[in-house]
């Protein structure tokens, strides 16, 4: 392995002695740390992993190794996508994997391997880019010296070097290329050039999806192995006292009971018997200081902590004495409760500890977080651990927790049992285990003027900080306001172009473990603010649309989002007796998406009809996964605003499973529709930003169908 | 020891007879293709056909199963309606974390099976117990329609 000579940024690694032989292209990144705090754990970005991007065997195998989790989001296709666009060679042919925990896979914006963000194909569309362009070109340097031409009378074809009638593979000529210096910088295609980037492209993983034989962390089976269920104090902050596992080990299959720091874990021959085993368990829990937890009481607390003056998140003007001068003023208090996030995949990880080693299969947004816990916990170093990433049931956010809450007990719990373990939740389980999106209380007076726009606003935020204690906490939390708590309030450009107005935030400290949830603050404030803005236009007596196309006029991104989104959903047209629309826009995550509902309400019942959504992302890479996230942050959305609610009594989570935690079906799914606004501004992300917009759609559709206002989530609680 | 008829083919499983087939499948016969998901009839990432019929195979004990035939995921492609599901499921590029989809083309495979043009109250119907947190449904509905098409 040849050493690294100039580490500046994007600097082309090679590494000429990979075991398998053929050509490898890595690069390294050492300086992206914008977002984070501390350095990665595991070392700096000089010890690369060898087959870091790209691989081409001399067996004419080409093997991508995506830096990011595929969670649904596409992202299996879309990186190869990039590589493919200069690398010349057919997507069905390239082997894809993810990527070990590595410095060198560190997110080129974060600073860490991480999936998250909305951020992987701009923050990669770079990288990926480059190590097919650079692989290209030296496979082409190897095909001209062989051939005795210059590059430039080579061309590339469908994994070919083509020089007048001869055909080299690009597996002939991996060998050769890896002995050959890398040039400091390669030139990217032109993107008129492109034939790949831009064009709607099935996903790559499709097949194995659809016949059972991709293998998600539930699917790791290997002879020997344990299966582990865990039963976990009801009390956030509560521990064990005492237990008895005499009726647990009568269980058939049962093998060991172990305690660990989160509970007691059965180990068992099987699911089932661990299950069961568990089930039998007697346990005598010390439910802490928690015990009394009631989330109508936090609601009260949050109130009160209303009332006192918060860190200020955004100020200008009076806004105190600005309303003397107002017309109207709107006072509200709006309320969204925690929740969870349900990927279908309840939570799982495989341990298996050697004597020098361990590996652990799981499906993590975030593997080398996951790595350096496990290697805490065992007294390793984090290169002693192995991270397999199999694929993720879903994550939104559930599976990148800096907690590392399932990996560490995973591990715990093999290392307690002496055994190889699969650790396995159930629903239950990962209903009732925390790390929910906070639960928020908002207090709000706004102040129109005689024209009906905002001249004086006051924005009181109350909820937990999901950053504190994560590594992104230096970065994100400033003058004691956790950005995500205020995003897409603070930074509002209706707040910002009201001339008098204050945004505090309030960040209690509860034992309640809170995390990401898909589009994070947006999530709540998105609901709040576009709920807003409808109070103020029908205060005001303008048209909702109208409203916002002046109070947004400087912003051509939001305005091209919504209008597109309301010619296309024909904003003012007619509607069916009975039915009526709501209209929300917001930028999250550098997109700007508009949605319009179609909703009616029938005896309490709401119905959504259609959906019309439209999103300014700037380049979009996969037309087909973008509509595909559109659609996917719309239902995530609607599932949360129509019936999504984890609330807490007596300390403990009362939901349990989708009997009453329910989420979408088939029956409730409206048509909708996902129109791109043809852009080639900054890109942003596709993920998480169709989530925030849905649910004031929803709640404005309401409004305007039954004239009730909702200023609480979910909707089933309230038109009850 | 149990005897099942798993796919078309006699197996000798070391079950509990209240183990769920669910778990049959997965820690007794090694086949990982049926998703644990909810526990309780939930979620319909369990699904597998007895005797051609959807089944919630996470609360339907293994001793319901004797004498009957179990179809999995990882056999329906063999079926002329499975296939044509699949197919369908490719050609919409339906997918995407992909872990309730065994389940998904299980059910949709029993209602073609039964109904050659379902109507949408029909994909409501059959569908609804199988529950997609990524938001699939919208293709899903036009996979089962398209399917049924190509199989007119």
């Amino acid at each position: 392995m040849e050493a690294i000579k100039n580490i500046s940024r994007r600097t082309f690694l090679k590494a000429s002695a990979f075991v398998a032989g053929g050509l490898v292209i890595a690069f390294a990144i050492p300086h992206a740390k914008r977002f984070m705090s501390k350095a990665p754990a595991g070392g700096d970005a000089q010890n690369f992993t060898p087959n870091a991007f790209l691989h081409i065997g001399n067996d004419d195998t080409i093997t991508v190794l995506l830096a990011h989790s595929e969670m649904g989001q596409s992202i299996w296709t879309t990186l190869p996508m990039l590589i493919a666009e200069e690398l010349d060679v057919e997507l069905e042919r390239i082997h894809i994997e993810h990527a070990p925990p590595a410095p060198v896979y560190a997110h080129t914006a974060y600073g860490l391997q991480i999936t998250g963000g909305s951020t992987t194909t701009w923050s990669e569309f770079d990288r990926y880019r480059q190590a097919g362009a650079m692989s290209r070109t030296l496979l082409v340097m190897a095909a001209a010296q062989r051939l005795g031409v210059q590059p430039a009378d080579c061309r590339t074809e469908n994994g070919m070097v083509i020089v007048g009638d001869q055909r080299l593979t690009y597996g002939e000529l991996a060998d050769d290329a890896a002995k050959l210096e890398a040039p400091a910088e390669v030139p990217l295609r032109d993107p008129s050039q492109w034939k790949i980037i831009g064009k709607a492209t099935k996903r790559l993983d499709s097949r194995e999806k659809i016949d059972g034989s991709a293998i998600f962390g539930q699917d790791i089976q290997f002879e020997g192995m344990k299966t582990a269920v865990v039963a976990r104090c009801p009390y956030f902050g509560g521990s064990l006292k005492s237990y008895d596992d005499s009726a647990a080990k009568q269980i058939p299959g049962v093998v060991k009971v172990v305690a660990i720091p989160t509970g007691v874990a059965v180990v068992a021959d099987n699911f089932w018997a661990a299950k069961q085993g568990r089930d039998a368990l007697k346990i005598e829990w010390d439910a802490g200081p928690n015990a009394d937890l009631d989330s109508e009481q936090m609601f009260a607390d949050f109130r009160r902590m209303a009332t006192g003056k918060g860190a200020v998140a955004s100020a200008a003007g009076e806004p105190e004495s600005a309303f003397n001068q107002a017309s109207k003023t709107i006072t509200a208090e709006y309320t969204a409760p925690y929740l969870a996030h349900s990927p279908m995949e309840p939570l799982n990880c495989t341990v298996k500890i050697s004597k020098d080693s361990c590996d652990i299969w799981t499906g993590t947004q975030a593997p080398g977080l996951e790595q350096a816990a496990a290697a805490a916990i065992l007294g390793m170093k984090p290169e002693q651990v192995n991270v397999h990433t199999p694929f993720l049931g879903g994550g939104f956010g559930r599976r990148g927790n800096p907690a590392t809450d399932c990996v560490s007990e995973a591990t715990h719990v093999a290392k307690a049992a002496g055994m190889t373990v699969k650790t396995i939740w159930t629903r239950e389980d990962d209903v009732k285990g925390g790390f929910y999106r906070p639960m928020n209380l908002h207090q709000v007076k706004v102040g129109l003027d005689a024209a009906g726009n905002p001249l004086a606003w006051l924005h009181t935020c109350v909820g937990q900080s999901i950053m504190t204690g994560t590594p992104f906490e230096t970065y994100m939390i400033k003058d004691g306001v956790d950005a995500t708590s205020v995003e897409g309030v603070a930074d509002s450009p209706y707040i910002k172009a009201t001339p008098h107005h204050l945004v505090d935030l309030h960040t209690p400290k509860i034992d309640v473990p809170v995390l990401w949830w898909r589009s994070v603050g947006h999530s709540q404030n998105a609901f709040i603010m576009e709920s807003l803005i409808d109070e103020m236009a029908h205060a005001a007596g303008r048209d909702p649309l109208e409203y916002r196309r002046h109070l947004l006029k400087d912003h051509p991104r939001h305005l091209a989002a919504l209008n597109l989104a309301a010619e296309k959903a024909g904003w003012g047209n007619p509607l069916p007796a009975g039915v009526s629309r709501g209209l929300a826009v917001h930028e999250s995550f550098g997109s700007y998406v508009a949605e319009v509902a179609e909703v009616s309400v029938v005896d309490g019942e709401v119905k959504v009809h259609r959906v019309v959504c439209a999103i300014d992302c700037g380049l979009v890479v996969n037309p087909e996964s973008l509509a595909a996230q559109m659609e996917s942050g719309i239902v995530f959305g609607l599932s949360a605003a129509l019936t999504g609610k984890i609330s807490l009594k007596n300390g403990q989570i009362e939901q349990t499973n989708f009997n009453n935690y329910p989420v979408l079906r088939m029956s409730q799914m409206p048509k909708v529709e996902v129109h791109v606004v043809p852009s080639t501004d900054k890109m942003g992300g596709a993920g998480e930003p169709a989530t925030p917009p849905i649910a004031p759609a929803v709640t404005n559709a309401i409004f305007a169908a039954t004239g009730k206002r909702i200023r609480t989530l979910p909707i089933s609680d309230q038109l009850a | 020891m149990l005897i099942l008829n798993i796919n078309g083919q006699e197996r000798q499983l070391d079950a509990p007879e209240d183990m769920p087939i669910l778990w049959a499948l997965r820690d007794v016969a090694q086949m990982t293709g049926t998703k644990f998901g909810c526990g309780m009839a939930q979620c319909g990432a369990c699904t597998v056909h007895l005797d051609g019929q959807p089944i919630r195979s996470c609360v339907t004990p293994v001793s319901a199963a004797v004498g009957k035939q179990i179809t999995t995921i990882e056999q329906i492609g063999n079926d002329a309606v499975g296939q044509a599901v699949q197919s369908a499921w490719q050609e919409l590029d339906v997918v995407q974390c992909g872990f309730c989809q065994s389940g998904q083309i299980m059910a949709a495979t029993a209602l073609l099976s039964g109904n050659k043009s379902p109507a949408d109250t029909d994909i409501d119907a059959a569908m609804n117990g199988n529950i997609c947190r990524c938001g699939t449904y919208p293709r899903i509905r036009a996979a089962i329609h398209h399917a049924a098409k190509k199989l007119a």
